[in-house]
C-alpha cells in the first residue's frame, strides 16, 4: 500500500511537472527543438538541481529507502546501441516533438492524437526488442 | 533574455522542480532512478514474449499511469487541455523511431538526459549531446520544409 502511495506520488509529481512545463504539448516542445524558446534546458537544469543533490544525498543519510529497500547505484554504461540509438531518437523526436514521458503525461492533458504517437513507440520497441533478444518464438 | 524565453521561466523552472520531486520521490521509496522510457520495454512484456525490464513493469506502467493523472490534475485545475495539430503520419514516425532509439540507447530525455546526468554517467552526457543535437538538426530542417503544423 505505501509502495502504491509511493509510485502515484512519484508519477504524479513527475506528470503534474510535465504538464506545467508545457513540455506535455508537442508543439512547445518542437519550439524548442526548433530553437525559438529554450524553455526546456530550464526545465532540464531545474530537475537535474534537485536530482543531482538527492541521488548522492539520499544513500549517505540512510542505509536503505524509506520503504526499506535498497537504493540503486545505477550509472547508465556504454554500450554499443547508446550512440546509434540517441542518433535515432533524435530524429524521431525532432519530427514529433514527443519523447516516451512527454508523450505519457499528453494523454493526460487530453491530447487524443498523441496515443498514435505511443502506439508508434511501442512498435519501435518491439521492433527494437525482437532484434535485441532475436525473434521471439510465439507460444501457443 | 527575453527573445530566449518568450514565455517567461517560471513554468519552466516550476514544471523542472515538479519533475525532479517526482524522480526524488521513485528515489526515497523504491530506491529507482525512474526514466520514463523502459516502460515501453517493460509494458510490452505484459503482452509478447520479450523479456527486457520485465521485473520492473508493475511499478513502471503504474508510474506511467500515475504521470497521466498528474498531468490532467495540473490540466483540469488550469484550464490547460490541448490537443495536437500536428498530422498523424508525423506523430506515427516520430513515435516509431522514438520508441526504437530511446530503447537501443538505454535512455531518453528522462533516463539518459535527468537520471543519467545526475548520477554523471559519461554514457548519458553522450547521449544527451547526440539526441539533442539531432533533434535540433532534424526539427530545424522539417520546419524549413515548411512542413506544418
Amino acid at each position: 500500500m505505501k509502495r502504491l502511495f509511493s509510485i502515484l506520488l512519484g508519477g504524479g509529481l513527475f506528470g503534474y511537472g510535465l504538464a506545467l512545463s508545457g513540455m506535455a504539448r508537442p508543439e512547445v516542445m518542437l519550439s524548442f527543438l526548433q530553437l525559438r524558446d529554450l524553455g526546456l534546458l530550464l526545465v532540464m537544469a531545474a530537475a537535474l538541481a534537485v536530482t543531482t543533490i538527492g541521488f548522492r544525498l539520499a544513500p549517505r543519510l540512510r542505509e536503505t529507502t524509506l520503504l526499506g529497500l535498497p537504493f540503486s547505484h545505477e550509472v547508465k554504461p556504454m554500450l554499443a546501441g547508446t550512440v546509434p540509438g540517441a542518433v535515432i531518437f533524435g530524429v524521431g523526436w525532432g519530427l514529433c516533438g514527443l519523447c516516451p514521458g512527454a508523450a505519457v503525461a499528453s494523454l493526460g492533458i487530453g491530447n487524443g492524437p498523441v496515443l498514435i504517437g505511443l502506439a508508434g513507440m511501442f512498435v519501435g520497441a518491439y521492433l527494437q526488442g525482437v532484434l535485441a533478444e532475436g525473434r521471439p518464438k510465439l507460444q501457443g | 533574455m527575453g527573445f530566449l524565453f518568450p514565455n517567461g521561466v517560471t513554468s519552466y523552472l516550476a514544471g523542472g522542480l515538479f519533475l525532479g520531486l517526482g524522480l526524488m520521490v521513485m528515489y526515497l521509496t523504491l530506491g529507482v532512478k525512474a526514466g520514463a522510457s523502459s516502460v515501453l520495454s517493460s509494458t510490452l512484456t505484459y503482452v509478447t514474449p520479450l523479456t527486457a525490464e520485465r521485473s520492473s513493469r508493475q511499478w513502471r506502467l503504474l508510474f506511467a499511469l500515475a504521470m497521466v493523472l498528474g498531468a490532467w490534475l495540473y490540466a483540469a485545475t488550469h484550464q490547460a487541455f490541448f490537443v495536437t495539430a500536428e498530422g498523424w503520419w508525423r506523430l506515427a514516425l516520430g513515435g516509431l523511431l522514438v520508441g526504437f532509439g530511446t530503447r537501443l540507447s538505454s535512455g531518453c530525455t528522462s533516463g539518459h538526459g535527468i537520471c543519467g546526468v545526475a548520477s554523471f554517467s559519461r554514457a548519458s552526457l553522450l547521449a544527451v549531446a547526440v539526441f539533442m543535437a539531432v533533434a535540433i538538426v532534424t526539427a530545424r530542417v522539417v520546419m524549413l520544409l515548411g512542413v506544418t503544423p
